[in-house]
């Protein structure tokens, strides 16, 4: 079998060297070899036709759960990377709350090796390792042996590190490793027992609801110590118009913030709860129109550095439960591009050179996988279609759960296909 | 004859027209109740279950006894009979239901939503004895059915709901059918038991009763569950009976006549006091009757649109 690729006609947009034009990419043994407008190639090549395709720098979606070790009925790292492979993913994150947590430097190992051996490791699986030890949020885990394994990043997620002199410590640790700490920001007495945005929509439901303010003091919190410490911090999947303004005015002031939003808070509102479908029950809360305008408005002034999906799976049993037992949660990374195109690029808040910035030349930087486009570098390349119309099917998921609230949407922007260390998956 | 639909699961969005359908229904219903012979063969064949998931001795008995008196075959669950407490899904029990080919199903349960997702699996139809925090549909119309009996009809009059707004699905039925009929509702409570929006359905918010008392012709005074003390909403139940509790002294200072509901079991001295409770402008009885015959109005109207 070739190793030799030669990619036609597709449009290279890579922000990070101010490109955009159509050309063709020739790869020799996984390297860039050469980017011209036109390649004329003899012998053994692959040519794959990329006429009316984005060629990218390859995606990577900084916050999903893999969910093994622990919870291999939901998701493991072969269906988890394959899923992101299908949603057009060079690279993936994983988040700690696995059964164990990722505390331990073996647990970190395990998921790398395991990410390098299924599908010829095409998914990069970059894990992120838990701030304290079981997540418990009382002791820091072992953060110099865990980066030191292959940890890119910290956090506590799906629980906040509530307390602060834990979240002091921990910035000043992860400081000497030069890693994010990456907070779900909740202040867990707030949030206690809701299941959905507190507002309007909650009182006439009559389900418990999770006020906006609950994500905004911890992160006000957070931004201080941030300062304090002089560290990183990352804010995951922000969800309202005042996180949004507290994240600017903290960049405002020097502070060494980054943030992310999903697809699903700029995409729907906790109007669509009123079905009571629980794969609308995801934690941070779908919030209100006034929010998906402030992140809206936020990913156009670069408030908001990164968009990632907070890939949630859960199995069709657990959630076919009443609203309020339901787990949080949704799949996402097959949906990510469509969600994107259709709501931020067809809308005009963002150009499609600007959404690559957000799904992988920010959220590299920010875990220190950066990647080139040029000759000479190892190809890592998502291509998109970024004008073709497709509707979701749940039942094609290439993910090991449905949960999605998207069945049946109309979407524009699909991914077509990745490469990423020598093996080219085209769908 | 039948009702726009096939079940009972709220009153929010409900058309006036069926309100007024389940009401009028209900009067030739509570004439029968008045009889030597109060049952009729109207749903003999019928299989109801009643599936109930959180204890109500009152809610269980006023629909069985509707049930009962439509001479509807009848069966009870209570949560810890069912096998819910072995860890079935309501999924897995309401189909098991459903093989034994039930025709109705009156479900309460301590979760909002649950009878919107039983209606969702499983044929039968669903009526909701209250889901949570949600909606309690018999409870609000049989509170309206009092209302209109006493003041003739619901258009302009204005209803104030007093206490527990926050956790109350007699609150949310209340405020969405009284709209819909043209009522007025305000609530009035302590701040930290209102919930946030509640204004925006167009319902007025007060925090001092005295200051409500001028305005309406009649107070929805809900139970105040004994546990929101313990769980900090208020400092003590004393001073919520001080500050927000309805005695003969505080309703005399109105110089006028307000009806007085309460959906039971009242805490007496904590929400109600005595006298009000059993004083001459309370309906808190009649709300019972009326319960059976609004239950009987509302299976006879879904029964009969198979």
């Amino acid at each position: 079998m070739t190793k030799n690729i030669l990619l036609q006609s597709g449009r290279l947009i890579d922000p990070s060297n101010q490109r955009d034009e159509v050309v063709d990419i020739l790869i020799t043994d996984g390297i860039i070899e050469s980017i011209k407008p036109k390649i004329s190639v003899t012998g053994d090549h692959t040519v794959i036709d990329l006429k009316n395709k984005v060629v990218a720098p390859g995606f990577i979606d900084i916050h999903v759960h893999l969910r093994e070790p622990g919870y291999e009925h939901k998701e493991t790292i072969e269906t988890g990377t394959f899923s992101a492979a299908y949603g057009g993913f060079t690279a993936v994150c994983c988040m700690p709350n696995t059964n164990p947590a990722i505390d331990d430097e073996s647990i970190v190992t395990f998921i790398t090796t395991q990410g390098k051996k299924v599908h010829n490791g095409i998914v990069d699986v970059f894990p992120i390792a838990s701030v304290s030890k079981a997540r418990e949020g009382k002791t820091l885990a072992p953060i110099a042996e865990l980066v030191h394994a292959g940890a890119v990043g910290l956090s506590d997620d799906g629980a906040p590190v509530f307390d602060a002199k834990v979240m002091r410590r921990a910035l000043e640790y992860a400081k000497m490793y030069n890693v994010p700490v990456m907070q779900h920001c909740e202040i867990p007495e707030l949030a206690h027992g809701g299941v959905m945005n507190e507002g309007r929509v909650s009182t006439e439901l009559g389900l418990p609801g999770i006020p906006g303010v609950a994500e905004e003091i911890m992160i006000a919190r957070d931004l201080l110590l941030s300062e304090y410490t002089n560290s990183r911090y990352h804010v995951c999947h922000m969800s309202t118009a005042v996180a949004v303004d507290l994240v600017r005015q903290g960049k405002k002031k020097g502070i060494q913030v980054t943030c992310e939003v999903t697809p699903h808070h700029f995409t729907v509102t906790d109007e669509i709860v009123r079905s009571y479908d629980t794969n609308t029950k995801m934690n941070p809360p779908l919030r209100t129109q006034n929010d998906i305008d402030a992140i809206k408005a936020g990913l156009q002034d670069g408030t908001i550095d990164v968009i990632a999906t907070d890939h949630a799976p859960h199995s069709l049993d657990e959630k076919e439960v009443d609203y309020i037992q339901a787990p949080f949660g949704i799949v996402g990374l097959e949906t990510a591009i469509g969600l994107c195109i259709t709501e931020l690029v067809e809308k005009k808040f963002l150009t499609l050179g600007q959404l690559i910035e957000k799904l992988s030349i920010n959220p590299r930087k920010i875990i220190g996988k950066e990647i080139r486009v040029s000759e000479g570098e190892p190809a890592n390349l998502t291509f998109f279609d970024p004008s073709v119309e497709w509707k979701v099917e749940i039942a094609k998921f290439k993910s090991k759960s449905k949960n999605s609230p998207f069945d049946g949407r109309m979407l524009k922007g699909k991914a077509v296909g990745i490469y990423n260390h020598g093996s080219l998956l085209m769908y | 004859m039948a009702l726009s639909s096939r079940h009972l699961l709220g009153l929010q969005g409900m058309p006036q027209d069926d309100i007024v359908k389940i009401l009028d229904t209900a009067i030739s219903f509570k004439e029968i109740l008045n009889r030597p012979i109060k049952k009729v063969p109207t749903l003999q064949g019928k299989t109801i279950v009643n599936l109930f998931f959180e204890n109500s001795t009152r809610t269980r008995t006023s629909f069985e006894l509707a049930e009962r008196r439509l001479s509807a075959d009848v069966l009870s669950f209570a949560a810890s009979a069912s096998s819910v407490t072995k860890g079935e899904t309501l999924k897995d029990t309401a189909r098991n239901i459903e093989a034994m080919k039930i025709d109705m199903v009156v479900i309460r349960h301590n979760a909002a939503g649950t009878a919107d997702f039983l209606s969702k699996v499983i044929k039968a139809n669903i009526i909701n004895a209250g889901d949570g925090q949600h909606e309690h549909p018999t409870q609000g119309l049989l509170d309206m059915y009092t209302l209109r009996e006493k003041f003739g009809k619901l258009e302009g009059l204005h209803v104030c709901i007093v206490g527990d707004i926050l956790h109350s699905r007699v609150a949310r039925s209340n405020i969405f059918g009284l709209q819909t009929m043209g009522a007025k509702v305000s609530v009035c409570g302590p701040a930290t038991l209102i919930p946030r929006g509640i204004e925006q359905l167009g319902v007025d918010v007060y925090h001092h009763i005295d200051d409500i008392l001028p305005k309406v012709d009649a107070l929805n005074v809900l139970r105040i569950q004994l546990e929101r003390e313990a769980g900090g909403y208020f400092p003590s139940l004393r001073e919520f009976h001080r500050y927000f509790g309805l005695t003969k002294e505080r309703l005399d200072r109105a110089n006028k006549p307000i009806t007085i509901l309460h959906p039971g079991p009242i805490n007496r001295d904590v929400e109600l006091s005595a006298d009000v409770a059993d004083g001459p402008h309370s309906v808190i009885l009649e709300q019972v009757l009326n319960g059976v015959a609004i239950r009987m109005a509302v299976l006879y109207l879904l029964g009969a649109s198979e």
